[in-house]
C-alpha cells in the first residue's frame, strides 16, 4: 500500500506545519491530528518524530495517541466503512448492519482486511439521525442502509 | 446588494447534504440563470431546518411554501412550476399524516406549530456562509450594544435576571457562572464554547454551528466583555466537518469586518476566537476534561474546585458555556430579561431544544418552550411512534440520562422534573423506544458506550461501570440471578456517590432508571429466562408449529448447523440443544410454519 508508506516528503509537510504554528504550548492534539491526515495513521516512527520536534515526552505522546478514539496507531485501509453507532442508528438496526459487513469482509470492527483494502470501524453519533442507521464510506454519507444493501453498497466502492 | 423577488432556501445542513441537496443546490442555480432570473430569484444554501425526516427540504419564500424529499431531478419541476407560473408543485407538499391533507405553508404544519425557536431562529433562514446575511437579521447588534451601552457588570446582571441556565448537561445559571470568573483577577481569561457534542443521538449544536456560527461567535464576544475575557475558544469534535468549515469561514468573515479582533466597535474591547479539535473522547464534554485536552493532555478530568472560574484554562480564571447556550444570549440582549424569563417554567426559562430521534415518525430538531410536555413533543410534534407501534419509553440525556415510562408522558419537561423521573435534560437527545425495544438491551447498549468512553481516572468508573456492563451482558444471555438484580442497584448507586466527574456521576442512570420503570422485564429475563421484546437472542427459540409444517425439508437443508431433522412431508424439529438461532430457517420458509419467541 503505497499510501501507507511513510516518504520524506510526508515527513516534510509535518515540518513545515509545526513550524508554521506560533505557540507550541498546547500544539500537540493538533500537531496529531495533522499527522493522521498526512500518513493516514500515528505509527510509533511517527509519534517519536513529533516528540522529538515539539521537545515533549515520546510518553506523553502516546499517552495523548491512545486516549483518543480518533487517533489510530494502525494502517487503515484504502477504504474506510464507518457505522455510526450513535442511539438513533442503535435502535433502528447498525448492530445488524456491523455484523454483515464484517462478514462480508472477514474481519471485525477496528481492523483491515488483508489486502489492504477495506477497514470498518463503529463510529459514535454523526448527528445525522434522520438517517439512520447511517454508514459512511470515505467520507460520504449513505442513508437508512438496510442489511440487505450492504452487498451492493460493498460493490460500488 | 442587489433585491430579489424570490429566494429558494435549500437545506445544507449534514443530513439533506448526504441526500443530495449539494446537487439540488447546483441544479436549481443553472435553471435560474438558464431562465434569465438570476437578478430576481436567488438560491440560498441554508442550516438544518429541523425536519430532518423528511429531507432534503426547499423552502419558497416569501411563499412560505415547503417542499419535502426533494429530489435534484424535481429542480426543472420547481423552477417551471413555481418559479416561473407561481403554481405551487403539489405532490412535493407535505402530507399531514392523520387527516391525510396536504399542507403548503410552513407554519401550518404540526411539526412546526407548537415550536418557538430562539437558538435556532437562524438556521434554515440565512445563508451561514455569508456574515451580511447574519447582520441583515440584527446579527452582531446586541454585541454592538454590550459594548456601547453597558457595563459588564449590567450584562451580567441582565444574564441573570433572564434566568438562562446551561444547555450543555448540567443546567447551572450562565449569569452566575460569569460572575464567578469575573471575579478573580488575572492578566488574562478565557471564553470557551463547548461544542464537544459527544452524546450520542444528540445534533443541535452540530446544527446551530452548519446554521448559524455567527450567533455563536457574537454571544462568545459578549460573554468575553462580560468577565474580561480576550481570548475565546471553540472546541469541536472533528467528527463534525461541515460544521468547523462553516465556523472557520464565520471567524474569518469576522475578523475581516472587524467585528472579532482589536477594539471592536471602536472601543476598548478586544477579542479573539480560534478553533480546537476534539479527537473522539466523549468525557472531554466534562469542562475540566475539555481544559486538559486543549491544553494538549489526555483529556481526563479534574477535581473541583478549584472551578474553572477560578483556574481554568493555563490555570486562567475561564468561562465554559455550551454551543446552545451562547446560541441565546444575543436575543436575550437584544429583548430583554423580561422577554426571556416570559417564557418556559419557574426555574427553567426560556426555550430548549431536542435531537428527536429512534422510532418516532419525525425525526428531527425541535426548540420548545421549556414546560411542554413528553407526549407534545412525541405525538403531537414528532407525529407518533413509527409503524403504528406501541410507544414504550423515550430516553433523554443520552448515557447520563434514564428512560422515562409512559405515566409519565403529561410531565412538563423542565431541569427540576427530569431528574424528579430519574433522568436528565443533558444536551437534549431524546430517544423514542417503542414497544419492539428491550430495556435490558438498552441499557446494555448505554453502558457499552460508557465503558468504552471511561477515561479510566477514577476506579468508580472504571472498574464499576464494566462490572456493571458484565452483569447486564450475563442477564441478557439468560445467566443472570435474582441477586444480580439487587448487585445491579447497590453497584449503581456506590458509582453514583464517589466518582469523579460528570461522567461517572450519572452513568448508572440508564440502569437504575430501567430498573425502576421496567423491573417485569428484568424479572423476565433473570426468572423466566424469557426476553419479552424478543430481541435478546440468547432467550429465543425457533420453533416449528406441527400443523403447518408439510416437511419440504428445505429449513433443514439451509440449516448452518444441522439441528433440524425430519423426514420428508413429516414435520421437521428444531434440536435446542444445537441451534445457533441464526434465523435461517425462518426466513426460508415458504409456509410460516417457524415461529420465534
Amino acid at each position: 500500500m503505497c499510501k501507507n508508506k511513510l516518504t520524506e516528503k510526508m515527513f516534510h509537510e509535518l515540518d513545515v506545519y509545526i513550524d508554521s504554528i506560533e505557540d507550541k504550548n498546547g500544539a500537540l492534539i493538533s500537531v496529531l491530528h495533522k499527522a493522521q491526515d498526512i500518513f493516514g495513521y500515528l505509527p510509533s516512527e511517527v509519534q517519536l518524530y513529533i516528540s522529538r520536534k515539539l521537545d515533549i515526552p515520546a510518553a506523553k505522546v502516546n499517552g495523548v495517541v491512545t486516549f483518543y478514539s480518533y487517533f489510530t496507531e494502525e494502517p487503515r485501509g484504502e477504504h474506510v466503512i464507518n457505522v455510526c453507532f450513535g442511539t438513533a442508528c442503535f435502535v433502528r438496526g447498525a448492530e445488524g448492519i456491523l455484523r454483515e459487513l464484517e462478514d462480508k469482509l472477514k474481519i471485525k470492527a477496528g481492523q483491515t482486511t488483508p489486502d489492504g483494502k477495506y477497514s470498518i470501524d463503529a463510529l459514535r453519533c454523526v448527528g445525522a439521525c434522520g438517517l439512520a442507521p447511517v454508514v459512511i464510506v470515505d467520507g460520504k454519507v449513505f442513508g437508512r442502509v438496510k442489511k440487505e444493501e450492504v452487498s451492493s453498497l460493498l460493490k460500488d466502492i | 446588494m442587489s433585491r430579489y423577488r424570490m429566494h429558494l432556501l435549500v437545506c445544507g445542513g449534514t443530513g439533506c447534504k448526504a441526500s443530495q441537496s449539494d446537487k439540488i443546490i447546483e441544479n436549481l442555480n443553472e435553471l435560474v440563470i438558464k431562465n434569465g432570473l438570476d437578478k430576481e430569484v436567488q438560491v440560498v444554501a441554508t442550516g438544518c431546518f429541523g425536519f430532518c425526516e423528511k429531507g432534503p427540504i426547499v423552502k419558497v419564500l416569501p411563499d412560505n411554501v415547503f417542499y419535502i424529499e426533494v429530489k435534484p431531478e424535481d429542480a426543472e419541476e420547481l423552477v417551471n412550476e413555481h418559479v416561473i407560473k407561481g403554481r405551487v408543485v403539489e405532490r412535493l407538499l407535505y402530507i399531514e399524516p392523520t387527516l391525510k391533507e396536504k399542507i403548503e405553508q410552513h407554519k401550518e404544519m404540526p411539526f412546526y406549530k407548537k415550536q418557538i425557536r430562539i437558538a435556532l431562529r437562524n438556521c434554515g433562514f440565512i445563508n451561514p456562509e455569508d456574515i451580511n446575511e447574519y447582520i441583515s437579521v440584527d446579527g452582531y447588534q446586541a454585541l454592538g450594544k454590550v459594548l456601547t451601552e453597558m457595563t459588564p457588570q449590567q450584562v451580567i446582571e441582565l444574564m441573570k435576571k433572564s434566568g438562562l441556565r446551561g444547555r450543555g448537561g448540567g443546567g447551572f445559571p450562565t449569569g452566575l457562572k460569569w460572575e464567578f470568573a469575573r471575579k478573580y483577577e488575572s492578566d488574562i481569561k478565557y471564553i470557551i464554547c463547548n461544542a464537544d457534542e459527544g452524546d450520542p443521538g444528540a445534533f443541535m449544536d452540530r446544527s446551530v454551528l452548519e446554521g448559524d456560527p455567527h450567533s455563536v461567535l457574537e454571544a462568545m464576544a459578549i460573554a468575553g466583555y462580560a468577565i474580561g475575557a480576550s481570548k475565546g475558544y471553540v472546541y469541536i469534535r472533528a467528527e463534525y466537518p461541515l460544521a468547523i468549515e462553516r465556523l472557520e469561514l464565520a471567524i474569518k468573515q469576522a475578523r475581516e469586518t472587524g467585528l472579532l479582533g482589536n477594539n471592536i466597535f471602536g472601543t476598548e474591547f478586544s477579542f479573539d476566537v480560534d478553533v480546537k479539535y476534539g479527537a473522539g473522547a466523549f468525557v472531554c464534554g466534562e469542562e475540566t476534561s475539555l481544559i486538559n485536552s486543549i491544553e494538549g493532555n489526555r483529556g481526563e478530568p479534574n477535581n473541583k474546585p478549584p472551578f474553572p472560574a477560578e483556574k481554568g484554562l493555563w490555570a486562567k480564571p475561564t468561562s465554559v458555556n455550551n454551543v446552545e447556550t451562547f446560541a441565546n444570549i444575543p436575543p436575550i440582549i437584544l429583548k430583554g430579561a423580561e422577554w426571556f424569563s416570559s417564557i418556559g417554567t419557574e426555574n427553567s426559562k426560556g426555550t430548549k431544544v431536542f435531537a428527536l430521534a429512534g422510532k418516532i415518525n419525525n425525526v428531527g430538531l425541535v426548540e420548545v418552550p421549556m414546560g411542554t410536555t413528553l407526549r407534545e413533543i412525541i405525538f403531537d410534534i414528532g407525529g407518533g411512534i413509527k409503524d403504528g407501534k406501541e410507544f414504550k419509553a423515550v430516553q433523554t440525556g443520552g448515557p447520563s440520562g434514564g428512560c422515562i415510562p409512559k405515566q409519565y408522558l403529561d410531565t412538563p419537561i423542565d431541569y427540576d422534573n427530569l431528574s424528579k423521573i430519574g433522568s436528565m435534560m443533558g444536551s437534549g437527545g431524546m430517544i423514542v423506544l417503542d414497544e419492539s425495544d428491550c430495556m435490558v438491551n438498552v441499557a446494555k447498549f448505554y453502558l457499552e458506550f460508557t465503558v468504552d468512553e471511561s477515561c479510566g481516572k477514577c476506579t468508580p468508573c472504571r472498574v464499576g461501570n464494566k462490572r456493571l456492563y458484565e452483569i447486564l451482558t450475563k442477564i441478557v444471555e439468560g445467566k443472570g440471578t435474582e441477586q444480580d438484580l439487587k448487585d445491579l442497584r447497590e453497584l449503581g448507586e456506590i458509582i453514583k456517590d464517589t466518582a469523579l466527574c460528570g461522567l461517572g456521576q450519572t452513568s448508572p442512570n440508564p440502569i437504575l432508571s430501567t430498573l425502576n420503570y421496567f423491573w417485569d422485564e428484568y424479572e423476565a429475563h433473570v426468572k423466566d429466562k424469557k426476553c419479552p421484546s424478543g430481541v435478546c437472542t440468547a432467550l429465543l427459540k425457533y420453533i416449528i408449529i406441527p400443523e403447518k409444517c408439510v416437511g419440504c425439508t428445505l429449513c433443514a437443508r439451509v440449516c448452518p448447523v444441522n439441528c433440524i431433522s425430519g423426514q420428508v412431508k413429516k414435520v421437521h424439529e428444531i434440536d435446542q440443544n444445537i441451534c445457533i438461532k441464526c434465523g435461517a430457517c425462518q426466513k426460508a420458509c415458504k409456509f410460516n410454519a417457524i415461529e420465534r419467541k
